[in-house]
């Protein structure tokens, strides 16, 4: 039982931050933008998180910063693709080159510190009952955030009015113009909050994941949470359901080395990315089902006409 | 327009007479990285030994380098650019860089060339590497002692004969202090993946494990470890104040009494291309602090390591191959040759060596 | 105060031509800010990085190296985003091309003749049509959204390759490292001026594949149907080109020449497979498909400035000492400011203070212009 829960709270460690930047993206493109510099906005809060964390000596500093770091680098992205109409594509994957190179001027100087890692909860009483104490009650804080957030940001986009004008911007922004909706200004501020969301996710990698700053610590998971966004067709609870399969097939493969199992380990090191493809396969197979949920004008430029 | 022209050329000058500055009596010398100076491990270590050169022959060399080489096209051109901004001497620190050096060796019959890990030498092209696997076999009978379950995980990065040889010398140091020694191996298919190598230890660990062992760069496993109240060993560097206490300790790769040798022999005309394979006996290998350890097995640990310094080989018979078959008869000792090229493991490891 | 775009009523010839210009001076300006922050006189720096490499002989041919297989798969990332399909994985077809095209010299080293090499070339360009021919599929019959299956691709593109020449492929006298055997001569692609430097037929391709796009895409019939369903695929199904067949005609296209451009970088400066073949080139493409704004012969001359920064980037670092990480800042600045400047071929930009603003709300509500694929 122990060691079930233990791989478990493994298996939540590694969803976490592809949980998180994932639900941040989805706004994001429910809002009819595509940033594909999740990557850039994570690693830029994975340094900027671990820098503050280590010069304040506080690690709530340092989730702070990440989250505003990470606000501050989408603001470039929504400048150049709302305000100046650039190819969204383009300019996202810019920022994410520009955000992996920036991340390594400034970290030079952090590599090699030991980092703080963020306490866990503990909850005198609940944290005592014998495996759902573990499992609920005393994980890290971001675990909890990341989880609020899935259920908030679900409310809020199906529940709230604000909420539905931003889907229907996300499905053709001239109607929602035509309709006095300012289409940018909802705009600038997904993309800040996707922006938060990835540097909320970098934060968690080098806070509590790995609490130490490396060079390209990210290593591909801001892609993977663009995939997880399509994976749940832009759905708030399947993008939980799919952060948690693949960081269980992520940490499965490691244990099925460990149990000896004889596979070269490149195929199962390839393992979550045909699980990804094929996942992706299945779900656009629906296309009622896709097509229901996909912003219409996601990737599409704007400019108000007037 | 014309103001922009006037600056290019104002540029050019100031580029001539750097280039002219740099040529004043001192020795250059330049080192090409696999990766970041910021990995924290193997560039990392490197790059230590530079700045141990620049210490102690600041007023006699300068020093440069490329990070973040590439292996394949990129490695030559690295390669190149040294040379011909005047590297006298030049080390190339990373296996994948053996044929681009050789071939730049080559072209600049005047510059002295050093590669690490690799087997290729050519008449002003050296080969050096450390013996790593001399302090894998202390890790290895530490563990066996510690250990309570008699398991250890063990984090690896890819299956070349260099971490091979570190898996069996740590086989053979556990199993002479307990014959039944287990381990788990776990490949994680990169030198350097902080948050994949804390997933594996955590993997390890859940899978019965209490001590973990790596042989990848990052200090994330000692950190799992720490987190969980267990034990490991650091690798590559010092990783103490990463998990103070969970380090046993770590086999630290000391490049710099290397570099500074060479670059001597350099300055003063007595280098030679040479094949040098360093270990503990010549610094090139150093245990870190032995420390969360009883007295005793700081002592036995203390004990093997005067030995292996005192020229004892870890790799002596009689020693199975997993297969059963005899790699080294009673009393025989593994030539280099053997160790350098080893795709085998020895009895006791159930893993399956990935060919 | 805000920015606000006002659409021209026609493409601006003047920033057209300007647009590049600017961005490049914008650049260097950014890059000047930046080096003396890190405390690094910025004129020297400067003619470091952007000057000193190209003032040489021997680095000339470094940056036809360098630019070969970026201008070969950027061509081909022209044709899939002009038409709107979105391949992002070119760097797995690099690798797959790059072992097709290995097969021969690797499993049958002894094999010479005068037909090995193009052989050789054919099989990596089909090894690479066939990689991306899945995401087409995926693309084409379940519409699976290619961006993210090309990318999962990469990753086990490269596992396959790192399997292949850690295992079966692996050099039987090399020590059990993890490198194949070396080419046999006949496998090797011909230096173009052997005596001053080492570049090879892999920029010649590069040339030609650009200009025999560029011909394709401005004055066939295909590229007229490569144009219109980039720019409105209503339009284009109107005219009774069918998506499926685009989908299929970019993903082999881009495909076969990130292929040719794998087996050319084997064949070529590497002359063996290795675990890591590309320092992402199949990335950097994809931006220097962009920096020459979709057209084949901007796209060669994009993959010389974009070779150039990586040049750069190793001189300040070797001279002055400075993070490699500048050559990707760089090369990011210079994307921005390139994307930037080319909103001003389209738009004029107002400033308009927020006393003056009119209402958000339009007399007249006209049709959100499309995705322009040419910027």
């Amino acid at each position: 039982m122990d060691v079930a829960v233990s791989i478990l709270l493994t298996i939540a460690t590694a969803a976490t931050p592809l949980l998180i930047a994932a639900i941040g993206e989805l706004v994001v493109e429910r809002s009819g933008v595509l940033n594909l510099g999740v990557e850039g906005m994570m690693i830029m809060g994975a340094v900027g998180g671990f820098g503050a964390a280590y010069l304040t000596g506080s690690p709530w500093v340092g989730l702070l910063a990440a989250i505003i770091l990470g606000a501050l680098f989408s603001l470039v992205f929504a400048v150049m693709t709302l305000t100046l109409a650039t190819n969204q594509v383009a300019t996202g994957l810019s920022l994410t080159l520009l955000g992996l190179g920036l991340s390594g001027m400034i970290g030079t100087s952090l590599v090699g510190l030991p980092g703080a890692r963020l306490p866990n909860l503990y909850i005198p009483g609940l944290s005592d009952i014998p495996v759902l104490g573990r499992l609920f009650f005393s994980q890290d804080p971001i675990f909890y955030l990341s989880i609020a957030l899935v259920f908030g940001v679900s409310w809020f986009l199906f529940r709230t009015r604000t909420g539905l004008t931003l889907r229907s911007i996300g499905d053709s922004h001239s109607s929602a113009h035509a309709l006095g909706i300012p289409v940018l200004r909802y705009r600038y501020l997904a993309v800040m909050f996707g922006g938060a969301c990835a540097g909320l996710a970098g934060g968690h990698l080098s806070l509590v994941y790995t609490p130490q700053w490396v060079e390209n610590m990210t290593a591909g998971r801001g892609w993977i949470a663009l995939a997880l966004v399509v994976f749940a067709s832009w759905r708030p609870l399947r993008v939980l359901a799919g952060a948690y399969i693949f960081g269980a097939v992520w940490i499965g493969q490691l244990h099925a080395q460990a149990f000896g199992i004889p596979v070269p380990s490149q195929f199962l090191s390839a393992l979550p990315y045909v699980a990804t493809i094929v996942v992706l396969v299945i779900i656009s197979r629906n296309k009622r089902l896709t097509l229901m949920n996909t912003p219409a004008a996601l990737g599409q430029p704007f400019v108000p006409d007037r | 327009m014309k103001k922009m022209i006037l600056a290019l050329m104002a540029t050019a000058a100031a580029i001539g007479f750097t280039g002219v500055a740099q040529a004043q009596g001192k020795l250059k010398v330049c080192w090409v990285y696999v990766g970041p100076v910021g990995d924290f491990g193997y560039s990392y270590q490197h790059d230590q030994g530079r700045l141990q050169v620049e210490k102690e022959l600041g007023d006699k060399v300068e020093t440069a380098f490329l990070e973040n080489v590439a292996e394949g096209p990129d490695a030559e051109r690295a390669f190149e650019r040294l040379a011909r901004e005047g590297c006298k001497l030049i080390f190339g620190t990373s296996f994948g860089f053996m044929d681009p050096e050789l071939k730049v060796a080559a072209k600049f019959p005047d510059i002295k060339f050093e590669h690490a890990t690799g087997f290729k030498t050519a008449p002003n092209m050296g080969i050096y590497n450390a013996r790593f696997y001399e302090g894998r076999y202390i890790l290895g009978q530490i563990a066996a002692k510690q250990s309570q379950k008699g398991l250890a995980g063990y984090i690896v990065s890819f299956p070349i004969p260099e971490v091979v040889m570190g898996i069996n010398s740590f086989m053979l140091g556990a199993q002479s202090v307990n014959p039944d020694f287990k381990v788990k191996v776990v490949w994680v298919n990169s030198w350097f993946d902080p948050g994949k190598e804390a997933d594996a230890a955590k993997a390890l660990f859940d899978q019965g494990a209490d001590i973990i062992v790596q042989h990848t760069d990052s200090t994330a496993p000692l950190q799992v470890a720490q987190e969980r109240g267990l034990h490991g060993f650091g690798q590559a560097s010092d990783m103490t104040k990463f998990a103070p206490k969970s380090q046993y300790t770590a086999i630290v790769d000391d490049w710099g009494p290397y570099y500074v040798g060479r670059v001597k022999a350099a300055l003063d005309g007595t280098w030679k291309p040479e094949d040098r394979w360093e270990g503990l006996k010549d610094g090139a290998v150093v245990m870190a602090p032995y420390a969360n350890l009883p007295e005793d097995v700081v002592k036995a640990a203390q004990e093997t390591e005067a030995k292996i310094k005192g020229g004892w080989n870890p790799f002596t018979g009689p020693i199975t191959k997993q297969d059963g078959t005899e790699f080294l008869a009673k009393d025989a000792v593994a030539e280099d040759k053997a160790l350098l090229g080893m795709n085998f493991y020895v009895k006791g490891i159930d893993d399956q060596l990935p060919k | 105060m805000r920015l606000e775009l006002v659409k021209r009523p026609e493409r601006s010839k003047l920033f057209s031509a300007l647009s590049p210009l600017i961005a490049f001076g914008l650049t260097i300006i950014a890059g000047a800010i930046l080096f003396s922050l890190l405390g690094i006189n910025p004129l020297t720096a400067l003619g470091t990085y952007f000057i000193e490499p190209i003032t040489q002989v021997w680095q000339l041919h470094e940056l036809a190296i360098k630019a070969a297989p970026l201008i070969l798969i950027a061509v081909g990332l022209a044709v899939c985003y002009r038409s709107n399909v979105w391949n992002i994985g070119a760097e797995g077809q690099f690798i797959m091309g790059a072992v097709a095209g290995s097969v021969l010299p690797v499993l049958f080293p002894e094999t010479i003749g005068w037909w090995v090499l193009p052989l050789m070339l054919v099989m990596g360009m089909a090894g690479g049509a066939a990689y991306a021919a899945i995401p087409a599929f995926l693309k084409a019959r379940f519409n699976t959204n290619e961006i993210l299956t090309s990318l999962m691709l990469v990753y086990v593109a490269q596992l396959v390759l790192d399997w292949l020449v850690r295992g079966a492929w692996r050099d039987p006298q090399g020590y059990n490292f993890p490198q194949t055997v070396q080419f046999n001569p006949s496998a090797v692609l011909p230096e173009l001026f052997p005596m001053s430097g080492r570049a090879n037929a892999g920029f010649l391709f590069a040339v030609i594949a650009a200009v025999l796009v560029w011909f394709m895409i401005s004055k066939t019939l295909k590229g007229f149907e490569v144009r219109v369903l980039g720019q409105s695929p209503r339009a284009g199904r109107f005219a009774g080109f069918r998506i499926n067949r685009m989908i299929y005609f970019a993903f082999l296209l881009s495909g076969a020449l990130a292929g040719l451009a794998g087996i050319s970088e084997v064949a070529g400066a590497i002359g063996q497979l290795q675990p890591t073949i590309s320092p992402g080139y199949g990335f950097t493409a994809i931006i220097v498909a962009f920096l020459g704004r979709l057209n084949p012969l901007g796209i060669v001359a994009a993959g010389l400035v974009l070779a150039l920064t990586y040049l750069g980037g190793e001189a300040v670092q070797s001279a002055l000492g400075v993070s490699d990480k500048v050559a990707r800042v760089f090369q990011g600045l210079l994307l921005f400011f390139v994307l930037g400047c080319d909103t001003l071929i389209n738009y004029r930009i107002r400033l308009v203070g927020s006393a003056s603003a009119a209402p958000d709300v339009p007399a007249v509500v006209t049709t959100a212009p499309t995705v322009e694929a040419a910027r």
